[in-house]
């Protein structure tokens, strides 16, 4: 009997497969398991008591369970709340979820909810620091610095979740990016050319250097939530599946918020009391930067718990983009006039490159990496080469244009940030096309776009540190 | 003999209530009463029991506790609430008329349809 034991999995290992497979079925959570697991045990003991072999009895005793889709359903019928799932507020994650229904410790306060209650700290931190920098410099100030004065607390955020092991050198590295990004902002002496001191954001490059630092320090928040391994191609994944759904949270709490705020403004007007100054003034700013760090609160606690929405949504939109970008072309080609277009052209096609980038992105980010290429592979590529052609025949238009009239801030930035897609979007779809001859594996697609990440990254530190002093603060 | 599906189903929950009314106890142990009090014949699968616990936990007829088997298990302890009496009591009215009912359309020697069906007529 001993070596037929040795060969048989124990019933550690069994009961441990057994529990995976009831855990798959949405309907059960894990004290329910941990219910029936507890019972299976009694039964397999009662059985072994009477003589049987642990795998027998194992065997008898899930076969006495019932069969699992009857069960399924059964649990489905008095748990229905559970098929739409809910944010556990008190709880939340697989390991934190235990200690509301299961025998252990209750959890400090700040542990409880995914850390909301750090979060909501850090939340108020963040939109105080914009008052206090309102106050002291006055809105325009505020917005300049609006990166460097919320993001800091994201990226605190993000120490505190992960701790990263090289926490000393993260934060030295993410607090330098900070100051040198705060500092540039602060002294460039940015000035309009009809030399009025509306405030840095009136004038192109100030503007410039303001989109620069968000992008830029959005990634250097990355960086700190990558901890340690943010050369690695699948923290930087991570960061980009973080990034979408959190789009999509800030969103909607925007929509919702400016709603209620309206709504709030509305009843007291109705009563002959005016709030808008306050809401104006305290509701909306603060609570802007508030939700930069519920949103992100708000992506951690649901990210085991709902479908991703970002890779959805591209599913939506991929098609009709597509679609939208032939039209493009038949269109440019009809009418011929792409090279008398208006200036804001290029800008135009720097946001439908990114639009077709992100597209990419996200349908990588949630794409099982073993499925062999589909038809939405093939959709991928028809949108890449339309993109590739639509921008060719602008950005030749716009350097033709541009060797008349030379470079401005404005057009340098978009003509830089739109050669960097187009490099981008080549190699994906050399790739891409790689990929459907199976050449290539899906492996190379997803790290070529987290290694151009750096590249963003440099682009936004130079919109930032070099165009001001370059093209002269104005 | 097999008792049909129908009737375990309504017999499960004043069974169930009547069960923790002797004292709290786990599912386990439920079944195990079940399974010596109706000598085998009440029977149900195991799984089905707790989906059912469940139900008269959310209606608040039990409560539940989490506490450790002799085996250092986990395991979910169930005790009847005062609610869960008062339905238990209601039940049993109801299901002593319906016995009452039975017992009465159905005399002890099985009344003159049955004794005309095994011929003593």
């Amino acid at each position: 009997m001993a070596p037929a034991e040795a060969e048989t999995p124990g019933l550690e290992a069994l009961v441990a497969s057994w529990r995976r497979w009831m855990l798959r079925h949405d309907a059960l959570t894990e004290p329910d398991v941990d219910e029936l697991e507890s019972h299976l045990l009694d039964r397999v003991d009662q059985f072994v008591a009477s003589g049987l072999t642990h795998d027998e009895a194992f065997l008898i005793a899930v076969k006495r369970l019932g069969r699992t889709d009857d069960l399924s359903r059964e649990y489905a019928r008095e748990h229905s709340e559970r098929l739409w799932k809910q944010l556990v507020l008190d709880g939340g994650g697989a390991e934190d979820a235990r200690a509301t229904d299961a025998p252990g410790e209750p959890l400090p306060l700040f542990r409880r909810a995914n850390g909301l209650a750090v979060a909501l700290l850090l939340g108020v931190g963040a939109g105080l620091a914009v008052k206090t920098v309102q106050f002291a410099a006055g809105v325009p100030a505020a917005w300049l610095n609006v990166a460097v004065t919320v993001l800091p607390f994201l990226a605190l955020w993000f120490a505190w979740r992960r701790r990263p092991r090289a926490a000393t050198m993260i934060g030295a590295g993410a607090g330098a990016a900070f100051v040198v990004a705060g500092l540039a902002l602060n002294l460039y002496p940015f000035a309009a050319p009809d030399g009025s001191s509306a405030g840095a954001l009136s004038t192109a490059t100030g503007l410039l250097a303001m989109i620069g630092s968000c992008v830029g320090l959005w990634l250097v928040v990355g960086a700190v939530e990558a901890g340690g391994a943010w050369r690695s191609s699948d923290a930087r994944m991570h960061f980009v599946r973080f990034s979408g759904e959190w789009a999509v949270y800030a969103v909607l709490i925007a929509l919702v918020g400016g709603a209620l705020s309206a709504l709030t403004v509305a009843v007291f007007a109705s009563i002959d009391v005016d709030v808008s100054a306050f809401v104006g003034e305290w509701v909306l700013p603060c609570g802007a930067a508030g939700a930069v760090l519920v949103a992100a609160w708000l992506v951690e606690a649901k990210q085991r718990v709902i479908e991703n929405i970002a890779p959805v949504l591209t599913r939506v939109f991929t098609p009709l983009v597509t679609l939208m970008m032939l039209a493009l072309i038949v269109a440019a080609l009809v009418q011929w006039n792409v090279v008398d277009a208006n200036r804001d052209l290029l800008i135009a096609f720097d946001l439908v490159l990114v639009v077709v980038v992100a597209l990419l992105v996200y349908s990588l980010s949630a794409r099982d990496p073993l499925l062999p290429p589909g038809w939405f592979d093939r959709l991928l590529l028809v949108l890449l080469g339309a993109a590739l052609a639509v921008d060719l025949i602008v950005l030749v238009a716009m350097v033709a244009r541009t060797g008349e009239f030379g470079f401005s801030a404005n057009k340098t930035a978009s003509l830089g940030l739109n050669l960097i897609l187009l490099a981008n979007l080549a190699w994906a779809t050399l790739l891409q096309i790689g990929f459907l001859r199976r050449r290539t594996g899906f492996a190379a697609l997803e790290r070529w776009q987290t290694a151009y990440l750096p590249v963003y990254l440099a682009w936004a530190g130079a919109l930032v540190l070099v165009f001001p002093p370059v093209f002269g603060f104005a | 003999m097999r008792i049909g599906k129908d009737l375990v189903a309504a017999a499960a929950t004043p069974v169930v209530l009547g069960i923790l009314a002797e004292g709290e106890s786990y599912g386990y142990a439920i079944l195990q009463r079940v399974a010596t009090l109706s000598e085998g014949e009440l029977e149900w699968s195991d799984g089905m029991l707790y989906p059912l616990l469940h139900r008269l936990e959310r209606l608040g007829h039990v409560h539940s506790e989490w506490r450790r088997s002799e085996a250092g298990r986990p395991r979910k302890h169930y005790r009847l609430s005062e609610q869960g009496a008062a339905v238990l009591a209601d039940q049993r009215r109801q299901w002593s008329v319906v016995g009452g009912v039975l017992g009465k359309v159905w005399p002890d020697d099985g009344g003159p349809r049955v004794r005309l069906a095994f011929g003593e007529a």
